[in-house]
């Protein structure tokens, strides 16, 4: 699939726990930032192509989206957001849709609902519904399989490739495919990854998990990526890992 | 009082969200003796083209809507699916549209260029038929917006499209005829450049 048509999307993709911002590696151990409105504030000046947040423990204990919190997030943004975390039914997308919420990235509660897709979609169009797959690399040749925190039902695929395959059957309107060990670990994405789910659909893919310079974009869109989401670059400043929110400038963005 | 009319399709927050910004009072609602007083519309809408048009019939606000538009002649702006339902019809589905605009909406045939569907992310308008929706405000240069869509609107008459964007084609992404005016990407969503177009739509 050729991309250069549209230019390339740089997502920062924002973890949220008790309204608070937070980032992992791996995953795991996260580390409290700051204030989430100011960082939405800095990114909506910096004019960023687009947010993706992720409240981490709702998307773990599957309760509802904190609603008042998202409004005043949402009211505050004027740029495309997505948003994931204890989406379950249709009736919690219809509530933040009306809050000024763009999409929502479904994951979690596929394991246990895998027909969620195919339902959400068919209400509220393709192009709200991004699926987003988790994989992990094991085993003695590091095969990759989707992860899910519990056993998903069978008709889930594991695999990489046929799970990219199955969520574009089912209506997705777009992919976010995360490397969770490259995740936070700003060493790069798994291009090899992220050009074998590019290459299995023809919706848009989102590459996440490991960016870490602009060179690291660039790979990604090289790879397939229509968009690539970041979390630490946008995040971090320096090896010592100092908070500063971040964004590169429109003309260097331009010119990968 | 611009009234976003809710049909049940699409994330309507963000539009009230920037009108606010721009100082503009404004109403979500399906409630005809509101929209009956409108001084502008605006037609959003994300998702399917039958839903959409059922969602209207269901709600019998066609007749006033179309009195709206095409006798009262309030400004209306429709967005994205919005845009979509102003035409006559959709290759998307077997509803007739409203009408407002001779036009079509046709799916994309993007296979040939091997480009991905949806047309998802920031593209650039180029504004034709000097149209105040794109007067440029100080120190823009360029129209940047930002689209989510399948389907595109083909007008029978040039004179009609205001904004022309490259998708493998080139298709009309903004469309107007007097009184009525779509935009097939999200100005609520497209930072300076959307508030810049949707202050023109207000200031009308």
């Amino acid at each position: 699939m050729r991309e250069s048509v549209l230019k390339p999307r740089l997502i920062p993709i924002l973890l949220l726990r008790e309204r608070g911002l937070v980032k992992t590696v791996r995953f795991a151990k996260p580390q409290y930032l700051g204030d989430p409105l100011n960082a939405l504030k800095i990114f909506n000046e910096k004019e960023v192509d687009e947010l993706i947040l992720l409240d981490i423990d709702r998307s773990k204990s599957g309760t509802e989206p904190d609603y008042a919190f998202l409004k005043e997030i949402a009211s505050e943004c004027f740029m495309p957001i997505a948003y994931g975390g204890g989406i379950a039914n249709l009736e919690t997308i219809r509530k933040l849709l009306r809050l000024g919420i763009e999409k929502v990235s479904i994951n979690s509660c596929l394991a246990a609902n895998p027909g969620f897709i195919r339902e959400a979609s068919r209400e509220f169009g393709n192009s709200t519904i991004v699926v987003s797959m988790d994989v992990k690399r094991s085993g003695l040749f590091q095969r990759s399989a989707v992860h899910f925190n519990r056993s998903p039902q069978a008709q889930v695929p594991k695999d990489p490739k046929a799970f990219a395959q199955w969520a574009q059957a089912e209506g997705a309107g777009e992919i976010v495919v995360t490397s969770i060990a490259n995740e936070g670990a700003m060493g790069g994405l798994d291009l090899s990854l992220v050009e074998l789910v590019a290459k299995s659909v023809t919706i848009p893919v989102i590459a996440h998990g490991g960016v870490g310079s602009l060179a690291d974009v660039k790979a990604g869109v090289a790879a397939g990526a229509t968009a690539v989401a970041a979390g630490s670059f946008c995040v971090y400043h320096g090896p010592r890992k100092a908070v500063l929110i971040s964004y590169p400038a429109r003309k260097d963005l331009d010119q990968l | 009082m611009i009234v976003i009319v809710d049909y049940g399709m699409g994330n309507l927050g963000s539009i009230q969200n920037m009108l606010r910004r721009l100082g503009q009072d404004s109403t979500v609602t399906a409630e005809k003796e509101i929209i009956a007083r409108a001084s502008k519309l605006i037609l959003p809408g994300v998702g399917a083209f039958d839903t959409g048009m059922q969602r209207l019939n269901d709600l019998q606000l066609v007749t006033l809507l179309n009195e709206k538009a095409l006798v009262e002649r309030v400004p209306v702006l429709g967005i994205c699916l919005g845009m979509q339902l102003i035409t006559n019809s959709s290759e998307e589905g077997a509803l007739p549209g409203l009408g407002w605009i001779p036009a079509r909406t046709l799916k994309f045939q993007v296979n040939e260029f091997d480009l991905r569907t949806p047309h998802m992310g920031w593209n650039e308008v180029e504004p034709s038929n000097d149209h105040h929706l794109f007067k440029v405000p100080p120190g823009q240069s360029s129209f940047r917006y930002y689209f989510v869509h399948t389907y595109f609107v083909e007008c029978e008459d040039h004179a009609n499209v205001i904004g022309w964007t490259n998708y493998g084609n080139r298709f009309a992404s903004a469309i107007a005829s007097g009184n009525v005016m779509g935009t097939q990407f999200h100005p609520e969503k497209s930072h300076k450049f959307g508030m810049a177009l949707l202050k023109s739509f207000s200031d009308m």
